[in-house]
């Protein structure tokens, strides 16, 4: 246990340490990575644990960033928003777990992508509300964070920094719980833990209302420290994001979300500087990935050797 | 306009969303049904079926005859690097389900970027290949729709025969049935996956030619055939040609009209929760085809 | 630096050799030889790629003609492309990366109304100038910043309120609007339903098309049968889906008079098939798209340097049409950015406060290679230029300017002050 908080401390302590040496292109780009990362340990808790393959998590980190952002925008507080963004994650996952975990495998991948087209369809509806398909800005007043100017490089860094780490501990000790061992037991074979006195429903559903949580600070987080909010944050497209991280960083590794945002991210902002072919180079990664490397970076070198990598 | 017209409207409208959808969700259907496995790049090639179609419409002078030769050129086209795809790619995944859908949202990046980078971003139009306009008392419609609609039901019934009626159909059934039967009794699995893989994409393809004229072909577009397909195939029921049919004409026929009561943003919204809903409620409508 | 696609090359090379000055251009005045550094926002993939593509070429073509008068300054320009997916989180990182990575001096280029809301906020953080070729009305509705301008291309609540006057005295005054049912297509519904009624029409109906839809006919019951005049306004690759369906509606029966934005037919052959029924009805253009027999002189030469021929096509690919009521703005933005830095002395990015109070002082822009659209009114307050607009009649296949609105007819009460707000 020491050695894997060690391991987990001590990346908490690179990433603090960065902010500090980091040119400002890339120190701005960490802010927004980790901000995706907690998103995608939010899809990594529902994935990679508990083996639910959902193509809706834009409907959290939308709901999430929305709730944030309108709340800010009426003149609320953005430490309350932060909390509003969680229920906002947390409420939209219960939701669309009651019904969608009925199903399983494939239709319930189909479900969650529907589920999460009507959202983002009702985002574009009241468009007088929620800015529709443009969004809209945040004032400048409701981007004070506990004395923290949220549009300063500094204090942006320092709160996604803060949200990172809390996110990342947090799912440590879930995964290291009794719960995260059913979790876990739940995507390796459902049946027998059902057997063993578990139920699968409200074992799936606490996992999916969690990971909705992380995906609803994700949301309301990205809203406040960049200052925008619209529904194209709900789109398909930012549901096939989280899985592509955590796919690339080892599903089911509480670091492999961070790795994997950081190296894609990356990969696609050089791959669309350099070429044209921006959307190739994520299609070849894809294919690479899943050919050569199915369980990820991280998960890969679980396998060969470094066993007690969490 | 009347309610009468009104409806006759919604009619006309709703039977060629259903005959769209239905064309666009056969080879889904068919790979869905034989291999098991989600293809998420369906979508491409269908978007890859239309965009060939252009350019070989370009490349033909008279607009019959561009038709007829896409209508030919592109499913082969198609359908041979589908089965490339198969042998090359899935094969080596085993068709795991989960690897199989990482990986053709891998391939639908790519194919997109194919399609940008040799064709454009434009929205190209193709020439239908007859120009019938029929003028009704309330409003004129487009004659070239109503022939959609026979051709899906031709090609529909095709599908129905190799299926049911053909050797390769009986091996393609097997194969669904139980793999490893159909293995011992000395049937190709490898090739009978990539055959079907093919199949479906050239379906997609023929799909996209005959729709073309009435769409436009464009390097995006085949997002929205891919999520109409999933639910018309999963409603209708796993490799059921006959469930796809109803599927297709009664989601068809509810979006017609349904956008007709309500503001149509608002139906889209019903029409995506009702779909949802039915997955989530209706389970047996899923895999009601299964043996 | 990337390489520039070839036809790129070509036509600023014909732009600058048409404009030579005798010679090689000479930056000589400049205090630093090292060049000015322009970030371009380019939409080069996603929904906007099809206008992206040409606003690149525009944007090549008119830094061609700059450098070759000199540049900026006596300073060199360059303009550093980067793809923002049309996508607004992307968007807001491409404005971060060319700024704080590559040093750019200010950015410009974005069309996609949530792009511009998504990146203008950082800009903003930023301090780096950001002007927008988009004509949303974010920029003159007071929601984003000091440091995001429009000076080139006319807003959408201008464009329709000028126009109404000439479509309810001419067409007839009662309209029906089909537009896409998200923030552009409300901007038109909004303002044009109430400039209308204020030239005593009304709007009796307006039918919203959600922006996912693909087939348009059953929209068309909606109309009115007492519908005077169609006013339709669509956006995306379905555009040509929409006026198709809408030809084959009404067929060779009675039909209102039509009044279309080019944006529902814009990078679209007037000559593709299905289109022969819109002889006869009009459109509203920035720009117009066939060269009309009365262009001014700069027209030709404008033509030539972006690689447009007579019809408002490629040069090199007659089916490949431009998006030519759009695309001047980006060339008339850079220019309004050499006389803005000119103006402001400027050297670094230490003077972009300067550059932005430079322009932001400006009040008008006489017609000519700079400014080819025509003669413009910018308020510095609103941070919005004005210009006049063209409605053009289908005559023959081609578009043919019927009218041309004066810079008044769209002028609306400032809802901003801008020049009040800190940097």
């Amino acid at each position: 246990m020491t050695r894997v908080l060690v391991l987990h401390l001590a990346v908490l302590a690179g990433l603090a340490a960065l902010g500090a040496v980091l040119p400002a292109y890339h120190h701005g780009m960490m802010a927004r990575i980790l901000m995706l990362a907690v998103y995608a340990i939010g899809y990594n808790i529902a994935f990679g644990y508990t083996g639910l393959l959902s193509l809706g998590h834009a409907m959290f980190l939308g709901a999430g960033m929305m709730a944030a952002g309108l709340w800010v925008q009426q003149g609320g507080s953005a430490a309350a928003a932060l909390g509003l963004g969680a229920l906002a994650g947390l409420g939209a996952a219960t939701l669309t777990g009651v019904l969608a975990l009925r199903t399983a495998g494939v239709s319930f991948m189909i479900v969650t992508l529907m589920f999460a087209q009507a959202f983002y369809l009702t985002l574009l509806y009241f468009g007088a509300i929620t800015g529709g398909d443009e969004g809209f800005p945040l004032p400048a007043a409701g981007r004070q964070l506990m004395g923290l100017d949220l549009s300063q490089d500094g204090p942006r860094y320092a709160v996604a920094l803060a949200i990172f780490a809390v996110a990342l501990l947090v799912q440590l000790a879930l995964v290291r719980s009794r719960f995260g061992r059913t979790l876990v037991a739940m995507r390796e074979n459902e049946e027998r833990s059902r057997m063993l006195g578990y139920n699968p429903f409200t074992t799936k559903l606490a996992a999916l209302a969690i990971s909705g949580l992380f995906s609803g600070v994700a949301g309301a987080g990205y809203g406040l420290l960049f200052g925008y909010v619209g529904a194209s944050f709900a789109t398909i497209q930012y549901s096939i994001l989280p899985m592509l991280y955590v796919l690339l960083g080892g599903a089911g590794t509480t670091l492999g979300p961070l790795l994997g945002a950081v190296l894609m991210f990356y990969l696609i902002d050089t791959a669309s500087s350099l070429t044209e072919l921006s959307l190739a180079v994520i299609g070849a990664a894809l294919l690479f990935l899943v050919l050569f490397a199915p369980k990820g970076i991280l998960g890969t070198l679980r396998d060969r050797g470094i066993r007690w990598l969490p | 306009m009347g309610t009468g017209p009104l409806l006759l409207l919604a009619t006309l409208e709703g039977t060629v969303m259903a005959a769209v959808l239905a064309l666009a969700a056969v080879g889904l259907s068919l790979s869905f049904g034989v291999m098991r496995v989600v293809n998420v790049a369906h979508g491409e090639f269908f978007m890859l079926g239309a965009v060939l179609a252009w350019a070989v419409a370009q490349a033909v002078p008279s607009a019959p005859l561009g038709f007829v030769a896409a209508l030919v050129i592109c499913p082969v086209l198609v359908g041979a690097l589908a089965y490339a795809i198969d042998a090359g790619l899935l094969r080596r995944l085993k068709h795991d389900p989960e690897a199989t859908i990482v990986a053709t949202i891998g391939l639908s990046y790519i194919l997109q970027q194919g399609a940008l980078s040799l064709f454009g971003p434009d929205a190209r139009p193709v020439e239908a290949p007859f120009t019938l306009r029929l003028q009704l008392p309330w409003f004129g419609y487009s004659g070239y729709k109503l022939f959609v609609v026979v051709a899906a039901a031709l090609v529909l019934l095709a599908v129905w025969w190799v299926m049911t009626r053909s050797r390769a159909g009986l091996v393609m059934r097997a194969t669904q049935i139980d793999r490893a039967t159909a293995r011992a009794f000395g049937i190709n699995v490898d090739r009978v996956y990539a055959g079907t893989f093919a199949l479906g994409a050239g379906l997609a393809a023929v799909a996209a030619v005959l729709i073309v004229p009435i769409q436009q072909a464009h390097y995006l577009m085949g997002h929205d055939p891919l999520l109409l397909s999933f639910i018309v195939v999963i409603i209708g029921g796993l490799g059921s040609i006959r469930g796809t049919l109803i599927a297709a004409l009664v989601i068809g026929l509810a979006d017609g009209i349904l956008s007709m009561l309500y503001p149509p943003t608002l139906a889209k919204i019903f029409a995506t929760l009702a779909v949802a809903l039915v997955l989530v409620f209706r389970p047996q409508g899923l895999f009601g085809a299964r043996p | 630096m990337k390489t520039l696609p070839r036809r790129s090359v070509l036509t600023g090379l014909a732009a600058g050799s048409a404009l030579a000055l005798g010679g090689l251009p000479r930056f000589v005045q400049a205090q630093s030889a090292a060049p000015i550094k322009l970030g371009f926002q380019l939409h080069r993939t996603g929904i906007g790629a099809a206008y992206g593509r040409w606003y690149e070429r525009t944007a090549q073509a008119a830094l061609a003609l700059v450098n070759a008068q000199g540049g900026i300054n006596g300073r060199p320009v360059e303009i550093l492309f980067e793809d923002d997916g049309t996508d607004p989180k992307r968007g807001a990182e491409v404005v971060e990366k060319l700024t704080t990575q590559h040093g750019c001096d200010l950015i410009f280029g974005p069309l996609f109304s949530h792009v511009v809301i998504g990146s203008a906020p950082r800009a903003g953080e930023l301090k780096v100038p950001y002007l927008v070729c988009s004509e949303g009305y974010h920029v003159a509705s007071g929601m984003l910043n000091r440091w995001t301008l429009q000076p080139g291309i006319t807003d959408v609540r201008a464009q329709v309120s000028s126009m109404a006057p000439w479509v309810t005295q001419t067409l007839g005054k009662r309209v029906t609007m089909v537009f896409p049912d998200y923030a552009f297509g409300h901007d038109h519904r909004d303002f044009f339903t109430e400039a209308v009624k204020a030239q005593g029409g009304e709007v009796i109906a307006q039918i919203a098309v959600p922006p996912t839809e693909t087939s348009f006919t059953r929209y068309f019951p909606q109309i009115p049968a007492e519908t005077e005049v169609l006013y339709h306004v669509m956006v995306g690759p379905a555009v040509l889906t929409f006026v198709k369906e809408l030809g084959e509606f009404y067929g060779s029966g009675d039909r209102p008079q039509i009044f279309g934005f080019i944006d529902s037919l814009e990078a679209v052959d007037l000559a593709a098939p299905g289109l022969e029924f819109l002889e006869g009805t009009y459109f509203w253009e920035a720009h117009n798209r066939v060269k009309q027999a009365d262009a001014p002189e700069w027209e030709a030469t404008y033509r030539a340097a972006v690689g447009v021929d007579d019809n408002g096509a490629s040069v090199s690919d007659a089916r490949d049409v431009a998006t030519y009521s759009h695309m001047f703005s980006v060339w008339e933005t850079l220019f309004t950015i050499k006389k803005g830095m000119e103006a402001a002395g400027y050297q670094s990015p230490a003077d972009r406060q300067k550059f932005v109070e430079a322009l932001e002082a400006m009040t008008t822009f006489d017609a000519g290679l700079d400014h080819v659209q025509g003669a413009k009114v910018f308020n510095g307050k609103t941070h919005q230029v004005f210009g006049s607009q063209f409605i053009s009649k289908v005559e023959g296949g081609k578009l043919m300017r019927v009218h041309q609105t004066s810079i008044a007819d769209g002028q609306y009460p400032d809802a901003v002050d801008y020049t009040a707000q800190s940097f």
